[in-house]
């Protein structure tokens, strides 16, 4: 194992992140903050409860999910592809790291990146709403198996992409409306069918629906369900990886 | 000599029908500076980057320092340094992170002191904390070889390693090349400059169209095929070649001052004696004389050239 590859892999990462932490912390802090005051404080007063929720701490779930799976996928994607772009990636294929290794450095500086901002994002939320935490453990497991898992995601679109504009256009084209009609500002229970049944084959849904679950014991689908489904999610990561890895698709010709 | 590098049967060839290279066999000696010249699409880059495992190759193997660098990948890939042709540098780094950072990738643990001595063997030093963005073309070339040299390889591959540098910094870095050689690197180098490979390079590989023409020491290669003309400076022109000097191989410039006589300098008979009986009995004067030997340009020009006929 050549741990120092894996270090030098993420420290750069990170330090990439802290020359762009305007870009890379303070602006998803900041358009998450911008929800809550509309939705949570402005809109939300005048909305009944959900489930026993008030609706600003009852979208603080799908919110985190929301900047949690962007930003795992914009950070890890650009990580990646950036070196391909500027042809700086030479040095990690010449170098003696397996390919367990380099996804270990950027995805998991990316995933890290991902979890700083939720943690600021949930400190920021605590200035608007009042929420509880039910299950704190469930709550962070969520959220590490989200962050790494679509940190992965973002991996595979940054080899994927050989121009900017698909870089950004699964997150944006795919990622978001998943996420806005996988339950984040509703409880699909709220949906009339055939709406209803369709949203169960929209796999946010699950995230969201787990996630929401850890704050406070409240969820669209069975928990167990939500967590099968995020680890299904996971297994797909890997594997794709595996392959682009045995078959040097788009790295290593 | 023990061959540090051994390629058996390399070949690549990409999906789009197109081959790049056919079997390359080919063994780098332990310490020495090997010169792969070749036109531009030859297929230097290919093959350096098959062996420094960014591209993978279609067929055959090789063997870095003992290590296949397939199956053995970490401890082949840490025996070798890589400084490509193009200046890929990450733009927002300080010289001194991306130099460490090469250090790190490469499995060994920080040596700040390791670091320094080779910034400073590259006149880097007082450069250590600016940004490559900073860094003029000549500087960032140095930078790719520290970060080449940062964890200690005993194998260096310079790709192109003067392209579009300037005369004094090209005269530079064969300085660090022959320095790195003293130190016991064994280097590579691909180049289409025949000077470089003149003036640097132990041994000698011609490449062509992704197939390797020739193996040689640089003396012999040059002594092989080296061929030497003979310049005769006249006392007084003459109009047209004399009959009696057809046998030679002479031409007569078109002012007919000067005669070129072309001969192989390796060949028992050089045939300059009986030229020079001849001249005499003509009655022929000659102001002066010169010799020269061909240039390897001139060598590789023929080779390429011959091969394409």
């Amino acid at each position: 194992m050549n741990l120092n590859g894996v270090l030098a892999i993420y420290k750069f990462e990170m330090s990439r992140t802290r020359r762009t932490l305007m870009q890379s912390i303070l602006s998803p802090v900041l358009s998450t903050s911008l929800y809550f005051i509309v939705f949570g404080t402005a809109i939300g007063s005048r909305m009944g409860n959900i489930d026993g929720v008030s609706y600003g701490a009852f979208i603080i779930p799908g919110l985190l999910m929301l900047s949690l799976l962007s930003e795992s996928i914009s950070n890890a994607s650009f990580g990646i592809f950036f070196p391909k772009f500027s042809g700086t990636i030479y040095e990690v294929l010449s170098a003696p790291v397996s390919p367990f290794e380099i996804v270990a450095g950027y995805v998991g500086a990316a995933a890290t990146k991902s979890l700083i901002i939720g943690a600021l994002i949930l400190a920021t939320a605590r200035v608007f709403v009042d929420y509880q935490i039910d299950h704190p453990v469930w709550m962070l497991g969520f959220l590490i198996l989200t962050a790494l898992t679509f940190s992965m995601f973002g991996f595979i679109i940054g080899i994927w992409a050989d121009d900017f504009q698909k870089l950004q256009v699964i997150p944006l084209m795919v990622i978001t409306p998943l996420t806005f009609l996988g339950g984040a500002f509703y409880s699909i229970n709220m949906l009339p069918e055939p709406w209803q049944t369709l949203t169960l084959f929209n796999p946010v849904v699950y995230l969201i629906s787990g996630f929401r679950w850890a704050f406070y014991g409240i969820s669209d689908v069975n928990v167990a369900v939500s967590l099968g489904m995020t680890f299904l999610f996971l297994l797909l990561c890997l594997t794709a990886v595996w392959w682009i890895f045995r078959t040097g698709y788009r790295i290593r010709h | 000599m023990q061959s540090i590098i051994s390629i058996q049967g390399v070949g690549k060839s990409y999906a789009s029908g197109f081959t790049a290279l056919k079997s390359i066999d080919l063994e780098i000696q332990r310490g020495e500076i090997f010169a792969l010249l070749g036109p531009n699409g030859a297929g230097k880059t290919t093959l350096i980057s098959i062996i420094c495992g960014i591209v993978n190759a279609t067929s055959g193997k090789v063997i870095a320092d003992g290590f296949d660098i397939a199956r053995d990948y970490r401890q082949a890939r840490s025996q070798i340094g890589l400084v490509p042709q193009e200046l890929t540098t990450d733009s927002f780094e300080t010289v001194w992170h991306t130099v460490a950072f090469s250090r790190g990738l490469f499995g060994k643990p920080a040596n700040p002191e390791y670091l320094e001595k080779i910034l400073r063997q590259l006149s880097l030093w007082e450069k250590r904390n600016a940004k490559m963005l900073e860094l003029s073309g000549g500087m960032k070339r140095r930078v790719m070889i520290a970060k080449a040299l940062s964890h200690e390889p005993s194998i260096l591959f310079l790709d192109e390693p003067t392209a579009g540098v300037d005369v004094e910094l090209r005269r530079d870095m064969w300085e660090i090349v022959r320095e790195l050689r003293e130190n016991g690197v064994t280097i590579i180098l691909t180049t289409h400059y025949i000077e470089e490979a003149e003036e640097m390079a132990d041994r000698i590989g011609v490449i062509n169209r992704g197939e390797l023409m020739l193996v040689e020491q640089k003396t012999e290669l040059m002594q092989k095929l080296g061929q030497k003309q003979l310049n005769l400076y006249l006392q007084s022109p003459l109009e047209s070649l004399p009959a009696e000097l057809a046998q030679y191989n002479l031409t007569l410039s078109e002012d007919g001052t000067q005669l070129t006589y072309t001969f192989d300098a390796h060949q028992d008979t050089t045939g300059i004696a009986q030229l020079m009986r001849s001249l005499s009995q003509l009655g022929i004067d000659l102001k002066d004389l010169q010799s020269k030997q061909s240039s390897l340009e001139e060598i590789f020009v023929s080779l390429v050239h011959g091969k394409d006929v």
